[in-house]
């Protein structure tokens, strides 16, 4: 439990991906098995247990501690599992015992407690009933030491929340052979904790494990940027266009077990199991092999903003209301399986075929094709992308960011292959903002200023005013930030911490063209708005101030969008009212 | 008939005054007398008449202030007792940094111990803490919170090994204060079986070879030159906790930022510096020596001078002992010592 700890304890100061990386894989290099595999399920959220709630945490410390003490340190350190962790008093520390109990020392003539290994809390998790529960905790809270009664609590409680996506572990799983983390992905689903098949394998020990899984997922093929200066390059009867949809990229898989049983999935672009938020599109599956698509909420008939979508995202709940309100749909756009028969090495134009008739045969509308745009020269694309419902994209124009240019003759590869599939998104919005505040970065950039908060003008009580609308920290070079940083420190009125607040009003101030995706009301921002993707897209040294943009140019923006977030509401309310 | 502690012992604006000696003790505003406890520059300050002090301290104030810090200046030879004015003193090694002391003062049959800053944890670079029993304790509570639990400080030495061997292609840039703390991170490196150059800021140049001159081993420890900063990829490289997030790490390779201090003990806290691998090592008493402390003196009556106060005054209540917050204004303001702001409020570039 110790070394886990320790391992989590730097993850979660640590900033860097790569850096993450190699903690990982050299936890994972020094760690024997079953613990490493059963860190690597905690880090991938593949434990089943039980969580502890908070309140048990809370009811231990406050059975041994000072009330008043405990006070004090909750309200100083601010973390109920830190300070939890910081003041439990193991044997030997009373002096944060209640002074009027007059029990003796806990532990004192007992032998040093055993400290558990990550195996033994996990198993023992597993089969602990709920009474028993609390005195396994204290007995463990006991044997550990502050880092490991801070990592005991993250994991018994499910926050571990180091900052490591199950990706990022199972890189480092592949990384400890000479193995690509798609191969990891792809026989993931058949594995179960600790694992020893798999490390056995990476570490050429052992045989590849069979995946089990009848609908594995497939590394997802991925595009690069369409430059201007491509064009010139490429030959426009070579490729074929689709529209680029503002949703969410899911791979669904469907084939039948050993036992004849249909098994159907969904999967995220990086191989993540996320069958369990959509089950309405599961049950839609109706076909065996894989095929690749956008996940978009279509409302009779139309596709919503990415804002609807969001609705849907990320809920733990996922109700008939939910549902109901927010339909999912897969618009799909390749195949890469059908049945057993691997079509990845086909041309595009030909599995757009084998897709289009597999779509037929599904005949379910929730499955749905997503259309070719004709074109026969870049400058006919650039005026479809320019406005998609002149050619044929109709009400479902506004979910859609572009467009995707694929080679007709690519064949479906993992990763991001050079020359075969190009995004060419629609132009950002831009806003022209005032920079307000500066903060320091994180890691490589924890010397400079790197993170600014922009606002734009709004009449306030005492004439115009600036109000903060977001925050970016992206999208200039290495020169700028070294320009960027060096005119926070110059220009700073006030410090907070890692934050300045640098010099601005009507007369004074740095405007930041800001380029940024779509926007969303919010009540966490003052301005009442949040943006999408927000980054510098040019500095504008020359710009005055006061000729930065207003909250009303967003307000535009906005009210375009928002008013289909939540239809069924809207006609309930409005039923009400009538 | 025994003295009351406060004929011995009061509180002025220039910080805690003797009447019967006519001295004040660590004084924030220059003084007649001043008797002063270690050479931390919120507690030695210069511009005092007279200074009574370890001859190690009056070392470290003159390679501070220079040699004319003080009009006159008197050694404070440890465990001897002196008269002055109508009081006995006594300075004993409270282990805090080298030349740091207690002061005892006695007069009248009652014994007032000031202990200053003083850790009961090893430290290879000063003489360890020694009880003095007293009747009234002045004690700080600079961790005087039941989350502070210094761990064992060669695993935190460990960490920071065990990152330079991870991370051979990046320079590990350590923030520890000039006097103490650092040259014990030096000391604990070299416990440790480090024996590559450790790098110095030019700002604990000085400090550094006094540590030297008084016959303490830190090795090899070359001041940095601007030129050679990017060469020193694996390098450790010691500098004020100040100079760990600012332009002067910049050249360094992919620096990982550690901090040396007890306050790493708080995730918060380390985060809002920036830190990217704390280390927990710390020159003060953490909870457990501070409760324990009080007890083996045997005062019955304890002033807590700065820190975390109240926790302290409650924990004394509760077990019987009759204590007060001093709430002394002036020390630890510096980041010479470990203060730092309350949570949540402005820590700045200079903290």
């Amino acid at each position: 439990m110790n070394r886990f700890a320790a391992l989590l304890d730097r993850l979660g100061y640590e900033p860097r991906r790569n850096a993450k990386l190699r903690l990982l894989t050299d936890y994972f290099r020094h760690t024997p098995d079953p613990d490493r595999g059963y860190a690597l399920a905690a880090m991938t959220g593949a434990l089943m247990f039980k969580e502890a709630k908070p309140g048990l945490i809370r009811g231990l410390v406050e059975e041994r501690t000072d009330p008043e003490l405990f006070r004090m340190s909750y309200h100083y350190v601010g973390d109920l599992a830190e300070t939890a962790a910081l003041i439990w008093p193991a044997p030997g520390h009373e002096s944060v015992a209640p002074a009027s109990d007059d029990a003796p020392a806990i532990g004192h003539n007992n032998p040093p407690p055993h400290v558990p290994t990550l195996t033994e809390v996990i198993e023992t998790l597993a089969t602990t009933s709920k009474s028993d529960l609390p005195a396994r905790v204290a007995e463990w809270m006991d044997a550990l030491d502050e880092t490991g009664r801070w990592a005991l609590i993250k994991l018994i409680t499910r926050e571990l929340r180091v900052g490591v996506s199950a990706r990022l572990a199972k890189t480092a799983v592949a990384q400890l052979g000479e193995i690509e983390p798609d191969e990891v992905e792809l026989i993931w689903h058949g594995l179960e904790a600790p694992y020893e098949d798999l490390f056995a394998w990476v570490e050429g020990r052992g045989e590849r494990p069979e995946s089990g899984n009848p609908a594995p997922f497939r590394p997802s093929m991925l595009s690069h940027p369409l430059e201007d200066e491509d064009f010139a390059k490429l030959e426009a009867s070579e490729f074929l266009a689709e529209w680029k949809w503002d949703g969410i990229r899911l791979q669904a898989a469907a084939g039948h077990g050993s036992d004849g049983r249909p098994v159907k999935r969904i999967y995220s672009r990086t191989g993540e199991d996320v069958s369990r938020a959509f089950p309405d599109l599961v049950e839609a599956l109706d076909f065996e092999g894989a095929i690749d698509g956008e996940l978009l909420i279509v409302r009779e008939g139309r596709v919503q903003s990415f804002n609807v979508l969001q609705q849907r995202l990320n809920r733990k709940a996922v109700t008939p209301k939910l549902i109901a309100e927010f339909p999912a749909h897969l618009r799909v756009y390749d195949i890469l399986f059908e049945g057993e028969e691997d079509l990845r090495a086909l041309p595009f134009a030909e599995r757009r075929k084998r897709l289009e008739a597999l779509v037929a045969r599904i005949g379910d509308p929730r499955i749905e094709l997503s259309p070719m745009v004709p074109f026969a020269t870049w400058e006919e694309l650039a005026a479809a992308r320019a406005d998609p419902a002149s050619v044929g994209a109709g009400p479902d124009a506004d979910a859609i960011e572009g467009c995707m240019v694929k080679r007709a003759n690519s064949p479906y590869l993992p990763g991001r292959p050079k020359g075969y599939w190009y995004k060419w998104k629609r132009d950002p919005y831009l806003v022209d903002a005032v920079m307000m505040y500066g903060q320091r970065g994180h890691g490589k950039r924890s010397s400079f200023y790197s993170d600014y908060t922009f606002g734009v003008w709004r009449d306030g009580p005492n004439g115009e005013e600036l109000v903060p609308v977001g925050k970016a920290y992206h999208g200039f070079t290495d020169e700028e930030l070294v320009k960027l940083d060096r005119y926070v420190r110059n220009h700073t009125v006030n410090r907070f911490g890692p934050v300045r607040e640098v010099e601005y009003g009507r007369d004074r101030g740095l405007v930041l063209e800001v380029a940024f995706e779509g926007l969303q009301r919010s009540t966490r921002h003052k301005s009442g708005v949040a943006m999408r993707f927000p980054r510098i897209s040019r500095i504008r040294w020359d710009k005055p101030a006061a000729e930065a943009d207003r909250i009303e140019t967003l307000e535009k923006i906005l009210e375009r969008g928002e008013k289909e977030v939540y239809p069924l509401q809207d006609k309930a309310a409005k039923r009400q009212k009538g | 008939m025994a003295l009351r502690s406060t004929d011995i012992l009061t509180q002025t604006p220039q910080g805690l005054y003797c009447p019967l000696g006519d001295f004040h003790i660590d004084p924030v505003r220059p003084v007649k007398r001043a008797l002063i406890t270690h050479g931390h520059s919120d507690h030695a300050r210069s511009g005092h008449r007279s200074v009574l002090a370890t001859r190690e301290t009056l070392l470290i104030m003159a390679v501070r202030y220079g040699a004319d810090f003080a009009s006159s200046t008197q050694e404070a030879p440890l465990g001897e007792s002196l008269r002055v004015g109508d009081v006995t003193v006594r300075f004993t090694p409270a282990g805090h940094v080298l030349g740091s002391a207690q002061i005892a003062i006695e007069a009248g049959g009652t014994r007032v111990v000031v202990s200053g800053d003083y850790k009961r944890a090893e430290d290879p670079t000063c003489l360890p803490y020694e009880l003095v029993p007293c009747d009234v304790f002045i004690t700080e509570a600079t961790f005087g919170l039941p989350v502070f639990r210094h761990p064992d400080t060669r695993a935190e030495v460990r960490k920071l090994l065990d990152s330079a061997a991870l991370f051979p292609e990046r320079s590990h840039i350590v923030g520890a204060y000039a006097l103490g703390k650092a040259q014990r991170v030096m000391a604990l490196l070299r416990e440790e079986g480090y024996d590559r150059p450790i790098y110095l800021h030019g700002a604990m140049e000085r400090l550094t070879e006094f540590y030297k001159s008084e016959g303490i081993p830190l090795g090899e420890t070359p001041k940095v030159v601007a030129s050679e900063r990017s060469k020193l990829a694996g390098a450790i490289v010691i500098c004020p906790p100040s100079s760990i997030q600012d332009l002067w790490s910049r050249r360094f390779p992919d620096p990982v930022t550690c901090f040396a201090s007890g306050w790493m003990r708080v995730r918060a806290r380390a985060r809002q510096k920036g830190v990217e691998l704390p280390l927990v090592i710390s020159d003060h008493s953490d909870w457990d020596d501070l409760c324990r402390t009080i007890r083996e003196t045997g005062a019955g009556e304890v002033w807590v001078t700065h820190g975390q106060e109240d926790a302290l005054v409650h924990w004394c209540t509760t077990h019987g002992i009759r204590a007060r917050p001093l709430h002394m204004l002036g020390y630890g303001d510096e980041g010479e010592t470990e203060e730092a702001p309350a949570p949540g409020a402005e820590a700045g570039d200079a903290a």
